[in-house]
């Protein structure tokens, strides 16, 4: 679980986070949703210790971040964040080799080589092994960065705004591949997602943000409805249910 | 596990890597060349008692060597915490630092002054200074600017312009006869090398670059970027700092030895890349040191021995790294 206490946080003078306090359950998808500013991203990074926290705490199951070293905390939680622009010189294989870092500190044994192997199959980006990242597809792009986080091995994992740049069967596909990581492996998903439809469609847990605080938490048929829409995104939009499942009309 | 991501892919691109062990071929083979021209270094155009010929030659040598790994290393280091391929610590004004943190002591303290202190302690102060120097001035630069290339390119301009118009500034108010003392020190020279300082100039630059080979790992993973590393456990915060002292050590050290490089750095580390192309230090390092070497030792061999110095090779060098460093420019901008 992914505990935050009394998050604040400021850009200069300016506030973007107001004293939030936030479970994050152990398994599944988690998306953090919410209209732009309302600091989802900024949340994101102090959970990965990106941005230095403030003030308030966050713990993540026994590791309490800032205060724990940061390679153990690269064991438990990887980010992929969503400026992921990391050397584009890279081929797809050191890429992913790269996951095994906190691990190995540069000196990878044979279990690491078969781990960078098994991520690159289970994603199945065998073909584009050797290919330099610039020459992909912003799709295959997004596919190497998750088998990175994939190969790093962790429990948690967290991407911000992963579906940027990719159509909408990149984005499916995307989405399908963190349900299967999450249902799976077992591992801990927590997604900051722009299209509610996604989010509603693919999330075990939504958490909704408004200017710098949590609005609502909890499964995607309760939160989504057309008043928490005019609430926290400002805008009149029909919700309809399609076997069940919350349907935004855009 | 679906398949359809993005089935739009680029065409096939040439492999840009090499095998597995071909990188270690050709770093032994740039071993070879750099014996090779420093054969002829040695021997060629000697008359006279070999006794003489070789430790005079053998400490010129190892000079060169010397100045072309401190070269070499720091400017791979820059490169890699400042995260591009083109700006170098001299075009970003490190050596012009030291030569105006020199200009500065003649002029406080004269030249006779200077000239009275030990060598090794005047190199000792300056290095120290411009240690001081480089991370109030470029450490604060890296945390803001560091992902604008433009930024960095047009502060390194005016830093170095920055330190040399001061530099003259000073040397026009110093007494005609104390500016020999620096004069020196103010122009690239790989004929006449300060051999003095060449017995505290190695085991600092030894040790300096025992640091950077230990951080060859942790260097791949901030090459990587901010968030990359961190998520990676890696602090690259600390790391810049590290390397930005180390740069600042070595920087001094082939000031104090042959003056202000230029372009060399950059001539060498992109040319190593081609060579031995990988995103892993610990192939590189070793790689444009030796590339530095050659060019260094053959280009002086060429220069001094077979062209009777018709033209001094940093001209030569200073020349083609320009041509690199504006074709880097200009490839960087049109991406």
């Amino acid at each position: 679980m992914i505990r935050i206490e009394n998050v604040s946080f400021a850009h200069g003078a300016a506030p973007v986070l107001h004293d939030i306090s936030l479970d994050i359950p152990r398994g599944g998808i988690t998306a953090l949703v919410g209209a732009n500013g309302a600091g989802k991203s900024t949340l994101l990074s102090l959970i990965a210790r990106l941005a230095p926290l403030q003030g308030g705490r966050i713990v993540v199951d026994d590791l309490e971040v800032g205060a724990c070293r940061s390679d153990e905390l690269a064991r438990k939680l990887a980010i992929l964040p969503q400026t992921a622009d990391a050397a584009p010189r890279l081929t797809v294989r050191e890429l992913v080799g790269f996951g095994r870092y906190p691990y190995h500190k540069g000196r990878p044994g044979r279990d690491d080589h078969a781990k960078v192997e098994a991520a690159i199959a289970a994603f199945e980006l065998g073909a584009l092994a050797d290919r330099p990242l610039d020459t992909l597809s912003g799709g295959q792009r997004q596919r190497a960065q998750v088998a990175m986080t994939y190969a790093q091995d962790t429990d948690y994992v967290l991407l911000d705004e992963p579906l940027n740049n990719l159509d909408i069967a990149g984005s499916r596909a995307l989405m399908q591949l963190l349900q299967h990581l999450a249902r799976e492996h077992g591992r801990t998903i927590v997604v900051v997602l722009h299209d509610l439809n996604y989010a509603s469609a693919y999330a075990d847990h939504l958490v909704t943000m408004r200017a710098g605080r949590i609005a609502e938490a909890g499964h995607p048929t309760e939160v989504v409805t057309a008043d928490m829409l005019r609430d926290t995104f400002g805008t009149e939009a029909g919700v309809h249910h399609v076997n069940g499942a919350p349907v935004v009309l855009v | 596990m679906p398949s359809d991501l993005s089935l739009t892919g680029a065409a096939p691109a040439p492999l840009r890597r090499l095998l597995p062990g071909q990188n270690a071929r050709r770093l032994a083979l740039l071993a070879l060349l750099l014996a090779v021209s420093a054969a002829p270094y040695m021997t060629l155009g000697s008359r006279g008692n070999w006794g003489f010929v070789l430790p005079f030659r053998g400490a010129k040598l190892a000079a060169l060597v010397l100045v072309g790994m401190a070269v070499s290393t720091s400017t791979v280091l820059f490169q890699t915490i400042t995260r591009n391929r083109i700006l170098t610590p001299s075009i970003m004004g490190f050596d012009a630092l030291y030569v105006m943190i020199l200009t500065g002591a003649v002029y406080l303290l004269g030249g006779h002054g200077v000239m009275r202190l030990p060598p090794t302690g005047i190199f000792v102060v300056n290095a120290g200074l411009l240690v001081l120097a480089s991370l109030a001035l470029f450490g604060t630069l890296l945390g803001r600017a560091g992902h604008d290339l433009m930024r960095m390119v047009l502060t390194g301009i005016i830093f170095g312009t920055l330190f040399r118009s001061l530099t003259s500034f000073l040397q026009r108010m110093i007494d005609p006869n104390e500016f020999a003392v620096i004069q020196v020190g103010s122009y690239a020279r790989f004929t006449q090398i300060d051999t003095d300082l060449l017995a505290i100039s190695a085991v600092v630059l030894l040790a300096a670059m025992a640091a950077a080979w230990a951080m060859r790992h942790r260097l791949d993973v901030i090459a990587l970027g901010h968030d990359a590393a961190i998520n990676l456990g890696e602090d690259p915060r600390r790391g810049q700092i590290q390397a930005l002292v180390l740069i600042a050590v070595m920087v001094s050290v082939s000031t104090a030895l042959v003056g202000p490089v230029a372009f060399l750095g950059l001539l060498v580390v992109s040319l190593a890349r081609l060579i031995t192309p990988t995103p892993y230090h610990g192939v590189l390092l070793p790689s444009a040191g030796l590339t530095a070497g050659i060019v260094l030792v053959g280009g002086q061999t060429l220069m001094e021995r077979v062209l009777a110095l018709s033209t001094p090779l940093p001209v030569i060098i200073d020349l083609a790294g320009g041509l690199v460093f504006l074709i880097l420019l200009l490839k960087g901008l049109r991406r």
